[in-house]
């Protein structure tokens, strides 16, 4: 029990917050890079623009099927032989970006697939261009279609952030490690806390989803 | 590359093992729990059904590498010895099981619940009717979801280069460390791992066509 | 006919990027990084986060403190005059290499032994640290040597990228080693069970030893582990300047005074072999 008083000092209270901002803020900027990334792919997906949506795709299912591991890598120590060197934050960033937006990518393609036809026709009948009716017609309802599936992806996005401890991205995975590493006595304290802290973030995110998800249907 | 091939391919094998022996373990045991707990989300019992919501909405949001951590160095100084490939496998297990849960939970809700009731009426038990009418129809409906998460599963066991699992990230930090060839060591693993996962997912795509 | 050219136009893509990825270039080797540091100023060091002693996290102030650190403000404040500042980029055994090679960071400064292997594709200063490599057990462990390990049955915990895990696999070649991402990870399994030892430098070990009772480091040193500044191939002006900083040290007493600051309270340890 004392173990646990001591392990929930302020100093590592707040080193552990340090550590879970450091979570936060890398996933809220992939989120949102590939939330954006991920559109663009989904909808050159979508369209079969001749050669290029096929080398696209290639390569989104190339990006699919590896190991995050490895993108983190491939940014980390990969990039810097084409002459640019992210440093640790970026790089994480980057390798979730690349990751995510080639599994949102499917995800969003399949959502534009789901809204029926006849509504594309039926816009282009009324005289919008095909990317009028994309953006002000398409888009918008396989998006509000697509949040739950959205939202889960954004879930793993942050909990796999906890991959980058392995080049030293300083998160609240590897903050918890430095403290139990310094102190046996502190690692039960410490895994629960990240057990709650994580499960905070997360399923916090999952209820905002689907209230949005209610207010919206 | 070929370097890296001719002089560590008794590693990349071995490592390649450990990987698929790992997935095919964890996919069996996720799909047994995962099956449990999807069946109790749908009973009419509420404890059973508290029980499973609580389980797959922790397991869902905590990171796997917290889970494998914990059972690598917290188990063993309270409970039981636990090695670095049984930790992943384990941690493997319990993270992919919350998400199967909800894969075949989806799939038994999308059978009619006309024949359960149907087959309730013409006097099976609840669970010979779950046996022998629903999940037949159910796992026929959740094979590509469950081929992606085979996938999901191989990417995922790296998980185990974490605790010294001996799976093919493993050998792949170590062959990186010991040529200092890191870029070609991490290429070469990559296409193996593609090896596995592309036709496997091209796989369930078509499958998923199929029953669309 | 279309299909085939597009499984034909996917392999070509396929081949193409893993040739750009595979044959990239080492333009690194052309500048002269002594002279990029002079002109900002700064020294980028890759140190070690998890190694008490050398360079250790503080969770206080989110500092880096340790022998490898001091040592590193130390050289920045020789090579580039008062107002050098040194900036800290955290490392793992696995990750300095690469950072290095890629230009990441400008010089390794993280408990790393100076070997033939590694020279192939870094240079190296002198030697800044003269360690050994033995091992740490718990309390009442009946390993008494590095040849208690030499059984099968035996598990010994190490470090990915580190030499002492190479060097324990020919000095015990029967013992099964296990490898972990950085010595914090490694500990924690040792305190876990997951291993009987857990092997690295001495200096490391004590480290370890003044934090946690219960273990201890025996039988003394099996190999001669000197410690070195690591740098690109290509850059001997940084490397001499190096050398010339560590020189200068020795000289003038700030190197003992460092030796002492660390290694004087360190229980076991012979400080005074360390001084020069």
């Amino acid at each position: 029990m004392k173990s646990f008083i001591d392990a929930y000092s302020w100093i590592n209270l707040r080193y552990l917050l340090e550590g879970l901002w450091v979570t936060v803020e890398v996933s809220v900027l992939s989120v949102i890079f590939s939330f954006i990334l991920g559109s663009v792919l989904g909808i050159i997906r979508y369209t079969k623009i001749k050669y290029f949506s096929a080398i696209v795709g290639f390569l989104i299912d190339l990006v699919r099927n590896l190991p995050l591991l490895l993108i983190i890598f491939f940014t980390y120590f990969g990039l810097p032989n084409f002459g640019f060197k992210p440093a640790i934050i970026p790089a994480t960033i980057l390798a979730m970006t690349i990751f995510e937006s080639a599994m949102l990518a499917e995800i969003i393609r399949s959502g534009i697939q789901a809204v029926p036809s006849g509504q594309m026709e039926g816009a282009r009948a009324n005289g919008l261009t095909y990317w009028q009716a994309m953006f002000q017609i398409i888009l918008p309802q396989a998006y509000k279609k697509m949040i739950p599936a959205l939202v889960s992806q954004f879930i793993s996005l942050i909990k796999d952030t906890s991959l980058a401890t392995i080049i030293v991205l300083p998160d609240l995975t590897y903050h918890a490690q430095i403290i139990y590493g310094q102190n046996a006595n502190y690692i039960i304290p410490m895994f629960l806390a990240l057990a709650v802290m994580y499960f905070i973030v997360c399923y916090g995110l999952s209820v905002l989803a689907n209230y949005i998800d209610r207010r919206l249907a | 590359m070929a370097n890296i091939i001719s002089n560590h391919w008794q590693e990349l094998l071995t490592g390649l093992g450990w990987t698929l022996l790992s997935s095919v373990l964890a996919l069996f045991f996720s799909l047994v729990i995962g099956s449990l707990f999807a069946i109790m989300e749908v009973t009419e019992n509420k404890v059973a059904r508290t029980i499973a919501r609580v389980y797959i909405e922790i397991f869902r949001n905590i990171p796997l590498l917290v889970i494998t951590s914990f059972f690598y160095l917290v188990i063993p100084l309270y409970i039981t010895k636990v090695n670095g490939f049984t930790a992943g496998t384990i941690g493997l297990t319990i993270y992919t099981s919350a998400f199967i849960a909800e894969t075949v939970r989806s799939g038994i809700q999308s059978v009619d619940s006309g024949q359960m009731e149907g087959s309730r009426a013409n006097g099976l038990s609840f669970w010979q009717a779950m046996r022998y009418v629903v999940l037949p129809q159910a796992f026929k409906l959740v094979i590509p979801p469950l081929g992606n998460q085979f996938v999901n599963l191989v990417k995922n066991s790296s998980v185990l280069a974490f605790v010294a699992g001996f799976d093919l990230m493993y050998q792949a930090n170590n062959i990186a460390s010991t040529t200092f060839d890191t870029i070609n060591s991490y290429m070469v693993v990559g296409v193996m791992y593609l090896i596995i996962t592309m036709p496997i997912s091209y796989y369930m795509r078509y499958l998923e066509k199929r029953l669309a | 006919m279309k299909k085939r050219f597009r499984v034909a136009a996917l392999v070509a893509g396929l081949g193409v990027l893993l040739l750009s990825l595979s044959g990239c270039g080492q333009s690194l080797s052309k500048q002269n990084v002594l002279q990029n540091d002079k002109d900002a100023n700064t020294i980028n060091w890759g140190v070690k986060a998890d190694t008490k002693l050398f360079g250790l996290m503080d969770v206080q102030d989110n500092n880096i403190k340790g022998f490898d650190v001091d040592m590193a403000n130390h050289i920045t404040k020789h090579i580039l005059g008062k107002k050098g500042k040194a900036r800290f980029i955290q490392v793992t055994s696995q990750s300095r290499i690469p950072l290095l090679k890629n230009g990441n960071i400008d010089a390794i400064i993280a408990t790393m032994t100076i070997t033939p292997e590694r020279q192939k594709v870094v240079d190296f200063s002198n030697s800044y640290f003269d360690a050994g490599q033995s091992i740490l057990v718990p309390n009442d462990s009946n390993i008494h040597s590095v040849k208690d390990l030499n059984k099968p049955g035996t598990t010994v915990l190490g470090v990915v990228g580190a030499n002492s895990v190479q060097n324990i696999k020919k000095v015990a070649p029967n013992a099964r080693v296990l490898e972990l991402q950085d010595y914090a990870q490694a500990l924690t399994s040792l305190k876990a069970g997951q291993g009987e030892a857990l092997t690295t430098d001495n200096g490391i070990l004590y480290g370890m030893a003044v934090q946690n009772p219960g273990f201890k480091v025996v039988g003394g040193t099996f190999t001669r582990e000197p410690y070195g500044v690591a740098v690109n191939k290509g850059q001997e002006p940084f490397v001499k300047a190096v050398n010339k900083a560590i020189k200068e040290m020795e000289a003038d007493g700030e190197y003992n005074a460092l030796i002492h600051k660390w290694f004087g309270n360190v229980p076991g340890f012979n400080y005074k072999e360390l001084e020069r």
